[in-house]
C-alpha cells in the first residue's frame, strides 16, 4: 500500500467516525493472512470481527453488522499488537536531559546508610501525552511494560513497573501485570559493596526484613512501606532479573526457589548456557537476540542463537531490547525478533515473543497477545511479513479503534518533504 | 604501502603544489615559485597491510548489485590478484579459478562503514579499554584514532561476518576537534598498521553540539555553548593558518638560502619551525589531505558549519549523525557533502528530537544527494544491510522510488566517496579491489546472512567453515559469539 493509500485510509477513518476517541464502532477487517498466535495457528484468508473494542469473531465469509467498518486486507498479514518491550515509554522523552527522565529513583544513599524503596512505582509517572506514544502506535506496538531502571544513585531493587496499553489513555496500567525490578551483575556492583556476593547477602537481608514483623533497626534496607509491599510481592509476586551471567543466573533461580516467588529473566545474554534449568523451573527469558559481543565479563558468552538455543531447550522466549535505545526506538523490536529468525528460531516462535509470550508473562494474555474471540483488539495490518525490515504497519487498531497513524515524526517528514520536492530544503 | 597521505610532514609543501588553490583562505602573498619537495617528508605509521596471494575465483550466476547503481540478474563475477577481473554474463575466468555456483544467492560489494568506533571503544567495554575519547582539551587535533586501537577487539570479526571489509575508526564525540580517524581494511591483525588501507587519507573528526559544551561546561571551562563551540572551532583554524603561514616563511628562507650558498659563504640556513602537532593536523585538513568528517545532528548546525568550512576554505566529507540532514537535503547535495545517518536513531539526547526514519531516503533524493548508512556502533555495523533497507523501505513508503540497487551504494560506493577511496573498493568494477560479499539472499532482509566474504581476493569469512575465533581475547573463553 502506498502513502497516499495509507492516507486515504486514515481520512476514510476519520470520515466513518473511528476517529481515536471515539468509542469503537464495530469493525470487520476481511481476507487477511491472520496470526492468531495461538492453536488456531495462521489463519490464510479470514476475517476478524471486532465488536465493542474487542474481537467477536475470527472465520471466513463473516458477515458485518450495519454500520460496520470493512477494511479489505487483501491477504495481508494480520497480527496482535505488537509488545514493545521493557521501555521507558512514557516515562522518558528525552534521555540525555534528567527533567524529562522519571525511570531511575536515585536517592543518592551511601553504600553504609543504603535505603531500598520497592515501594517505588514508575508507572506513577507515566505520560500518556508522550511523542513516544503516537509513535509507538504507528510502528504496531500497542503494549509494553514501562520498567523503573537501576542505576549509580538507585538500588538493586529498581522498583515496581507494569504493562501498560499504549492507546493513550491516562490510567494505562494493565490489571495483574505488576512487577518488581532487580538487577543483578556487573552493573549493580557499586551499589552492593562492589562484590556480586553482596547482591545476595543485600536481597537475603531485604527478603528478611520485610518478613519479619519485628521492629525495624537503625540500619534497615526498608522502610515499613517497602516492608509491605516486598511482603506482598514475595507472595507469589512477578518479579523481573535484569541478569547476564550464567552463574548469576542460577543464583537467582536459586533465590527464587528458597522464596517462592516467580522469576522472569530479562536480558540474560548467558541464558543459553543454563537453558534446561530455566525450562525445568518453567522460567521465561525476555532477551535481546541483537546481544553477541562480550560487551562485558557477565556477558562472555553472549552468541546470535542465543534465542533459539533457549526455545529448543523449552524456555518461552520473548524480546526486549538492550543494545538500542529500547523507548525512542522501540520499532526496532520487530528487527530484533527476525534477527532471531535468522539464526534459528521458528518464525511462529519469534512472532511469540512479540506478542504471547510476554503477554503470558505479565499476566495479560487474557486480554493480549493473541488474535481469539474475547480478546481486546489491538491488531496491525502490514504490509508484508511483519519481522522484515522492509515491512511496515498499514494500519493498527488498539482497542477496536483505527489509530491515525500520524505521529510527530509523520509531521516533520511531510513539512521538509514538500519542501524538499520543491528544491527548498535549505 | 603508505603514500604521502600518511604523512605527518609539515604541510606547507603540499599547499605549494596544490597551485595554491586550497590555501585560498590565506591573505593574498607575492607569488613564490614553488620550493623543491623537502627531503624531509616521511611516512609516519604506515600501512603494512599486504593481502595474501589467493588463487583466482569464479562467482557464477549471481545476482549482483555492483554499487554503481546497476543490478545484474544471473551474472557472474571473476576475481583474480586480488582484482575484479570481469563482470557480467558468462563471463571468462582463468582455467584455475574456484568456481562458486553462487545461483539463488547475491553479491555486492563489501560494506564500508565510515563510522565506527571498533577497537578505540572494544568489547568488553571495560575502564582500561575506553580509548576513543581524548576529554582533557577541547581540540585535540594531535591525537590519531589509530594509536588506540586494540586489534583484538572482538567486533571486527562479527562485522566481518556482517560483510563489512572497510571501516573507518574515529575518535569519539566529547571534543570540538576530536583527532585523526583512520581508515582499515577487516582483516585480522597483531597490530593496526597492518589493517590499515593503503593510501587512504586520514579523516579529521570534529563535533557540533550538545557533547563538547556537555563535557567542558561542566567542568566550567569553554566551550559551554555552542556559542563557544564555533569560537573554538574558528581559533583553531586561525591559528593554523598562521601555522601554515610561519612554514610558508620557513620554505621561502630556505629556498633562498639554497640558492645563494654557494655564492654566500656567510649563508646561514634557516631555523625549522617546531613541529605543532596539533596545527599540523588542521594544516592538513585546510589543504584537503585530511577529510573533514563532522559529527552534527541539527540543521541549523550544520549550517553554521558549512559557513565554517567557507570561512576557512575546506570542504567537508560528511556529515555524521546528521537526524536533521532531511530538513536541508538541497543544501547538503548542492555543497556535495554526504550525510553519515541511521536509519532510525532519534530522541537519546535534545538535539536529536527531530530525526525521522525517512531521513536517509530523503537526503538521497536530490539529485547529487549522497546518503550514507553509518553505525557508530559495534551492534549496528554487523547489519548495515539492514539499516539500508529500513531506510529504502521508508522513502519507497513515500513515493521516493528507491531500488535495491541504488540503495545498496548507501552502504558502499557512498562511503568509499566519503573516505576517498571510491577509485579502488566501493563498487564491483574491473580492476577495483575484490573486496566482495556473497548473501544467501536478497541483503535488503533481516533473514539475509552473508555466506562468504572476500577482502582483496582473499576468502576472510566462509559462514560453511567455522573458524576459530580471530580475536585473542576470545581464545579459550566458553562460548561466545565467534562461530
Amino acid at each position: 500500500m502506498s502513502f497516499t493509500q495509507i492516507t486515504r485510509l486514515a481520512a476514510a477513518c476519520a470520515l466513518a467516525g473511528c476517529a481515536f476517541a471515539a468509542s469503537a464502532a464495530d469493525l470487520l477487517i476481511r481476507n487477511a493472512e491472520v496470526h492468531t498466535v495461538s492453536s488456531a495457528g495462521k489463519l490464510a484468508k479470514a476475517d476478524v470481527l471486532v465488536r465493542d473494542g474487542k474481537i467477536a469473531a475470527v472465520g471466513t465469509a463473516l458477515q458485518a453488522p450495519s454500520g460496520a467498518t470493512i477494511v479489505e486486507a487483501n491477504g495481508k498479514p494480520l497480527t496482535p499488537g505488537l509488545f514493545a518491550g521493557l521501555t521507558a515509554i512514557g516515562i522518558e522523552e528525552v534521555s540525555g536531559e534528567a527533567s524529562t527522565v522519571d525511570e531511575y529513583l536515585k536517592l543518592n544513599a551511601p553504600a553504609y546508610a543504603m535505603q531500598w524503596r520497592p515501594e517505588f512505582d514508575v508507572t506513577l509517572a507515566y505520560n500518556p501525552r508522550s511523542v513516544l506514544v503516537p509513535l509507538a502506535q504507528t510502528e504496531g506496538l500497542t503494549w509494553t511494560v514501562i520498567e523503573p531502571g537501576s542505576g549509580e544513585g538507585g538500588s538493586l531493587i529498581a522498583g515496581q513497573g507494569a504493562a501498560i496499553t499504549l492507546d493513550g489513555r491516562f490510567d494505562a496500567v494493565l490489571e495483574g501485570s505488576r512487577s518488581m525490578f532487580v538487577a543483578i551483575g556487573n552493573d549493580s556492583l557499586a551499589l552492593a559493596g562492589s562484590s556480586r556476593a553482596g547482591q545476595y547477602m543485600l536481597l537475603d537481608q531485604a527478603v528478611r526484613e520485610a518478613r519479619s514483623t519485628a521492629p525495624l533497626g537503625d540500619r534497615s534496607l526498608l522502610l515499613p512501606t517497602g516492608r509491605e509491599v516486598l511482603a506482598r510481592y514475595l507472595k507469589g509476586g512477578r518479579f523481573v532479573f535484569d541478569v547476564d551471567r550464567a552463574a548469576d543466573i542460577r543464583q537467582v533461580l536459586a533465590f527464587s526457589r528458597r522464596y517462592g516467588i516467580k522469576p522472569v529473566i530479562a536480558s540474560g545474554t548467558e541464558a543459553w548456557v543454563v537453558a534446561d534449568e530455566l525450562a525445568r523451573a518453567d522460567v521465561p527469558v525476555l532477551i535481546d537476540p541483537l546481544a553477541n559481543l562480550p560487551g562485558s565479563f557477565d556477558t562472555i558468552g553472549a552468541r546470535l542463537d542465543n534465542a533459539a538455543l533457549l526455545a529448543r531447550a523449552g524456555v518461552r522466549v520473548g524480546f526486549t531490547q538492550l543494545l538500542s535505545d529500547k523507548s525512542h526506538n522501540a520499532r526496532k523490536i520487530r528487527q530484533v525478533a527476525g534477527s532471531a529468525v535468522a539464526h534459528g528460531l521458528p518464525w511462529d516462535a519469534a512472532l511469540a515473543g512479540l506478542t504471547s509470550v510476554p503477554a503470558e508473562i505479565f499476566g495479560v494474555a487474557g486480554s493480549r497477545g493473541h488474535i481469539a474471540v474475547g480478546q481486546v483488539a489491538d491488531l496491525v495490518l502490514w504490509t508484508g511479513d511483519p519481522l522484515e525490515v522492509t515491512t511496515l504497519a498499514q494500519q493498527v487498531w488498539i482497542g477496536g479503534n483505527a489509530i491515525s497513524m500520524r505521529s510527530r515524526q509523520t509531521e516533520l517528514r511531510d513539512r521538509y518533504l514538500e519542501k524538499l520536492n520543491r528544491g527548498a530544503a535549505r | 604501502m603508505g603514500t604521502a597521505m600518511d604523512s605527518s610532514k609539515p604541510l606547507i609543501a603540499a599547499c605549494f603544489a596544490a597551485a595554491l588553490a586550497a590555501c585560498a583562505a590565506q591573505p593574498p602573498q607575492a607569488p613564490q615559485s614553488a620550493p623543491p619537495m623537502q627531503p624531509r617528508a616521511r611516512i609516519s605509521y604506515p600501512s603494512t597491510y599486504q593481502p595474501a596471494t589467493a588463487a583466482p575465483v569464479v562467482i557464477r550466476n549471481a545476482t549482483i548489485l555492483t554499487g554503481t547503481g546497476e543490478r545484474l540478474n544471473g551474472a557472474d563475477l571473476v576475481i583474480a590478484d586480488g582484482r575484479i577481473a570481469a563482470i557480467g554474463a558468462n563471463a571468462t575466468a582463468p582455467a584455475n579459478a574456484r568456481v562458486i555456483d553462487a545461483n539463488g544467492r547475491w553479491v555486492t560489494p563489501g560494506l564500508i562503514d565510515v563510522h565506527s568506533h571498533l577497537g578505540v571503544y572494544p568489547s568488553p567495554s571495560v575502564d582500561a579499554h575506553a580509548d576513543g575519547n581524548e576529554m582533557t582539551a577541547p581540540v585535540t587535533a594531535n591525537v590519531w584514532a589509530e594509536h588506540g586501537i586494540w586489534p583484538q577487539d572482538p567486533g571486527f570479526q562479527t562485522a566481518l561476518e556482517g560483510g563489512v571489509t572497510t571501516l573507518q575508526i574515529l575518535p569519539g564525540s566529547a571534543n570540538l576537534v576530536g583527532g585523526r580517524g583512520v581508515t582499515l581494511k577487516n582483516v585480522p591483525a597483531a597490530s593496526y598498521q597492518a589493517m590499515k588501507f593503503p593510501g587512504a587519507m586520514h579523516g579529521l573528526k570534529m563535533a557540533c553540539g550538545e557533547n563538547p559544551k556537555r563535557v567542558y561546561g561542566s567542568k566550567s571551562q569553554a566551550p559551554s555553548t555552542r556559542m563557544g563551540n564555533v569560537a573554538g572551532y574558528r581559533q583553531a583554524f586561525a591559528d593554523a593558518q598562521e601555522y601554515q603561514r610561519t612554514w610558508q616563511k620557513y620554505e621561502r628562507d630556505l629556498a633562498a638560502y639554497e640558492k645563494k650558498k654557494g655564492t654566500d659563504p656567510k649563508a646561514e640556513p634557516p631555523s625549522e619551525p617546531k613541529r605543532d602537532l596539533k596545527l599540523e593536523t588542521l594544516s592538513e585538513a585546510l589543504d584537503g589531505k585530511i577529510l573533514v568528517h563532522i559529527h552534527c545532528y541539527r540543521a541549523d548546525e550544520m549550517q553554521v558549519m558549512l559557513d565554517l568550512a567557507d570561512e576557512f576554505g575546506f570542504k567537508i566529507a560528511a556529515f555524521h549523525h546528521g537526524v536533521e540532514a532531511y530538513k536541508i537535503a538541497n543544501r547538503l547535495a548542492e555543497k556535495q557533502v554526504c550525510g553519515a545517518l541511521w536509519a532510525d536513531w532519534w530522541g537519546f539526547k535534545m538535539e536529536s528530537f527531530d530525526g525521522i526514519p525517512e531521513n536517509l531516503a530523503m537526503v538521497d533524493r536530490p539529485a547529487g544527494g549522497c546518503a550514507i548508512v553509518h553505525s557508530d556502533s559495534e551492534e549496528g555495523i554487523q547489519r548495515l544491510n539492514q539499516e539500508a533497507a529500513k531506510g529504502m523501505a521508508r522513502g519507497n513508503a513515500i513515493g521516493l522510488t528507491i531500488s535495491e540497487e541504488h540503495a545498496i551504494q548507501w552502504v558502499t560506493m557512498n562511503a568509499a566517496k566519503a573516505l576517498g577511496i571510491a577509485d579502488r573498493t566501493g563498487s564491483l568494477e574491473v580492476g577495483k579491489m575484490a573486496d566482495v560479499v556473497i548473501w544467501n539472499r536478497d541483503p535488503f532482509s533481516v533473514y539475509a546472512l552473508t555466506e562468504q566474504v572476500f577482502i582483496d581476493g582473499v576468502l576472510m569469512f566462509d559462514r560453511a567453515q567455522p573458524a576459530r575465533p580471530r580475536s585473542d581475547f576470545m581464545l579459550g573463553q566458553p562460548g561466545g559469539s565467534a562461530p
